[in-house]
């Protein structure tokens, strides 16, 4: 990264809805122009979370800076330079596409083109529908385009592919790289594995309200969550699977051994989605430790 | 999607930021926005805009075959039905206008997560009210005037003519629909969801309307229950709006034998003020750690 200040520090966050503590003691910071996913089951604490730097909620303890300044108490001009595509949206929407993304747009100093929106999220054709009569997947390019219509400095993304199909996922992701190449800040949180592995440069996974792991995509549950995990069915015809660094030779051995070859033999290497599941598991079983590396079943 | 985005210019980096819009010119963006939304929305149009009319055009219908209100002894003179239910019909139509409308739209707004989304944009809540006021104060006005038109060329009601009968029009309506719409905005806090606004906003305005002389002949009703009205809004715009449009022997109706119009701009000011406040002590654009 570079030497400016991080876009958003969170600090010793904590808060607590009455005796209920929906995030407890996390601490990250994202850098410029960089690409964060917060990932982890509902109710983790991830919304609680993106809430509190959208100047949403009120924090109950700890410290947080987004853009420079405590979103709690930032004013309009801070606004400015933040886009939010929240969560849900029901909007009754009489309002055309058209309409509202010109309204929005007028809402911000420097807005990008309407037209350039539109056709960014591939709305083109759908301008002049009302956005009650969009689908499910239409509506939601619709929040897509107010989150980036004024031209943010850093976008809040809260589950933003829901109800895509395959292809509009795909061409959002195309979206959000131009975002990033335009050194666009992003937070981003989804349930889709993939996705994360798509557009983010680090993630943390968040669990009952705390952060069990953060770190680059590919350093997630530490090197000894990427051991390859070899999978066959031995004599018995009972399912065997080890994790091994060498699951050639395992292999290899297993083939010598049993002088013929291993029945439904795999090799995996475990997918950001695998690692992740381990780690929540892991850490559903009361475990701190790094538990992806132990889970070696007979 | 073709995810070509004209990327920031070269001249304006990311730190520089170009100057935010005023609050009162985006609140005026707001207000045609507004505007064209209250139109599209047809539970509005018919319960908020048309009210007003259908009802003028029910009590005309029901009641013109008992003749002519406030007749002479001998049984000619008077006003007709029409003539007598207009002032109420057009308070009918401020409160329908400022309290009902936004208490109901502002509460659906709130359900449906457009204030949450308007919350995080640089739209100040005094543009968003700026917008709504805007809104009620062009609708109202438009309600009104094509009530009276329809008064006055469908149902041959007779208009003052005299200038000071307007003034005191403009200032009752004015003083009326703006104390309504702030009114309407504070109770926008009550109802718990958006789906269960109109039934908590129309109970009240409904039994409002049957207190205070806009369906029922105001001096017919017990004195405990004038009392009653006397502390809300819509008694004080019905007994300024008969003050126009009635002709003055019926002073002698009113509850104290005169039009007052001076207490009428009391009780709206006062209103007026508890509407200011309660907007602003209640309104949020979202309901907070909730």
């Amino acid at each position: 990264m570079t030497t400016s200040p991080p876009a958003v520090r969170v600090s010793r966050l904590s808060k607590s809805y009455g005796p209920f503590d929906a995030v407890n003691d996390i601490s990250f910071d994202i850098g410029p122009g960089e690409t964060f996913a917060l990932l982890g089951p509902n109710g983790a604490g991830k919304s609680s979370t993106i809430e509190i730097l959208e100047g949403y909620r009120d924090r109950s303890e700890g410290d947080v800076t987004v853009l420079g300044e405590d979103p709690q108490h930032a004013g309009l001009d801070w606004k400015a330079r933040i886009g939010i595509v929240l969560q849900s949206s029901g909007e009754s929407g009489n309002a055309t596409v058209l309409e509202q993304l010109r309204h929005f747009a007028s809402l911000y100093p420097d807005p990008r083109p309407v037209e350039e929106v539109l056709a960014a999220v591939g709305l083109e054709e759908k301008a002049k529908t009302r956005i009650h009569r969009l689908s499910g997947g239409q509506q939601r390019r619709v929040d897509v385009a107010l989150g980036i219509i004024g031209r943010p400095e850093l976008l809040f993304l809260d589950e933003p592919t829901t109800g895509f199909d395959p292809e509009a996922r795909h061409q959002f992701w195309d979206l959000i790289r131009t975002l990033k190449s335009e050194g666009t800040t992003i937070l981003l949180t989804t349930h889709n594995l993939d996705e994360a592995a798509e557009l983010s440069d680090r993630a943390g996974i968040i669990v009952g309200g705390k952060l069990i792991d953060i770190g680059a995509i590919d350093e997630l549950g530490g090197p000894a969550a990427r051991i390859p995990l070899v999978r066959w069915r031995d004599a018995d015809g009972a399912q065997r699977e080890t994790r091994t660094e060498t699951p050639a030779g395992l292999v290899a051995q297993l083939a010598r051994d049993l002088g013929s070859e291993p029945a439904e033999l795999q090799v995996i290497r475990p997918s950001l989605e695998d690692i992740y599941l381990g780690l929540v598991r892991g850490h559903a079983a009361g475990s701190t430790s790094d538990t992806a590396s132990t889970e070696v079943l007979a | 999607m073709s995810a070509t985005l004209t990327p920031r210019p070269l001249s304006q980096p990311a730190g520089h930021r170009a100057a935010r819009h005023g609050l009162f010119s985006l609140g005026l963006a707001r207000i045609g926005f507004e505007i064209k939304l209250y139109f599209r929305s047809t539970d509005t149009v018919f319960f908020t805009f048309l009210f007003p009319f259908i009802m003028l055009g029910i009590f005309t219908a029901a009641f013109s075959a008992q003749g002519n209100i406030g007749t002479d002894p001998d049984g000619s003179g008077g006003i007709s039905v029409g003539a007598y239910y207009l002032p109420g019909m057009l308070a009918a139509g401020m409160l329908l206008s400022g309290l009902q409308n936004l208490a109901i739209d502002i509460a659906g707004e709130k359900g449906d997560g457009t204030l949450k989304r308007l919350g995080g944009t640089p739209l100040s809540p005094l543009s968003y009210f700026i917008g709504k006021i805007g809104q009620v104060l062009v609708t109202g006005i438009l309600q009104a005037v094509l009530l009276l038109i329809v008064a006055r060329f469908v149902f041959d009601i007779a208009l003052p003519t005299e200038p000071e009968k307007w003034v005191t029009f403009a200032w009752v309506f004015l003083l009326g629909v703006i104390t309504c719409a702030f009114l309407g905005i504070a109770l926008s806090a009550l109802p718990r969801s958006g789906r269960s606004a109109s039934a908590v906003v129309i109970p009240i305005v409904l039994v409002l309307q049957f207190i205070s002389g806009v369906y029922l002949q105001f001096n017919a009703l017990p004195e405990w229950m004038q009392n009653v009205a006397g502390l809300f809004p819509l008694k004080w715009m019905a007994q300024g709006m008969r003050a126009v449009f009635l002709p003055e022997g019926f002073a002698a109706q009113e509850q104290n034998g005169a039009w007052e119009l001076g207490l009428v701009a009391i009780a709206l000011l006062i209103w007026l003020v508890v509407g200011l406040v309660g907007s602003r002590l209640t309104f949020r654009w979202i309901r907070k750690d909730a």
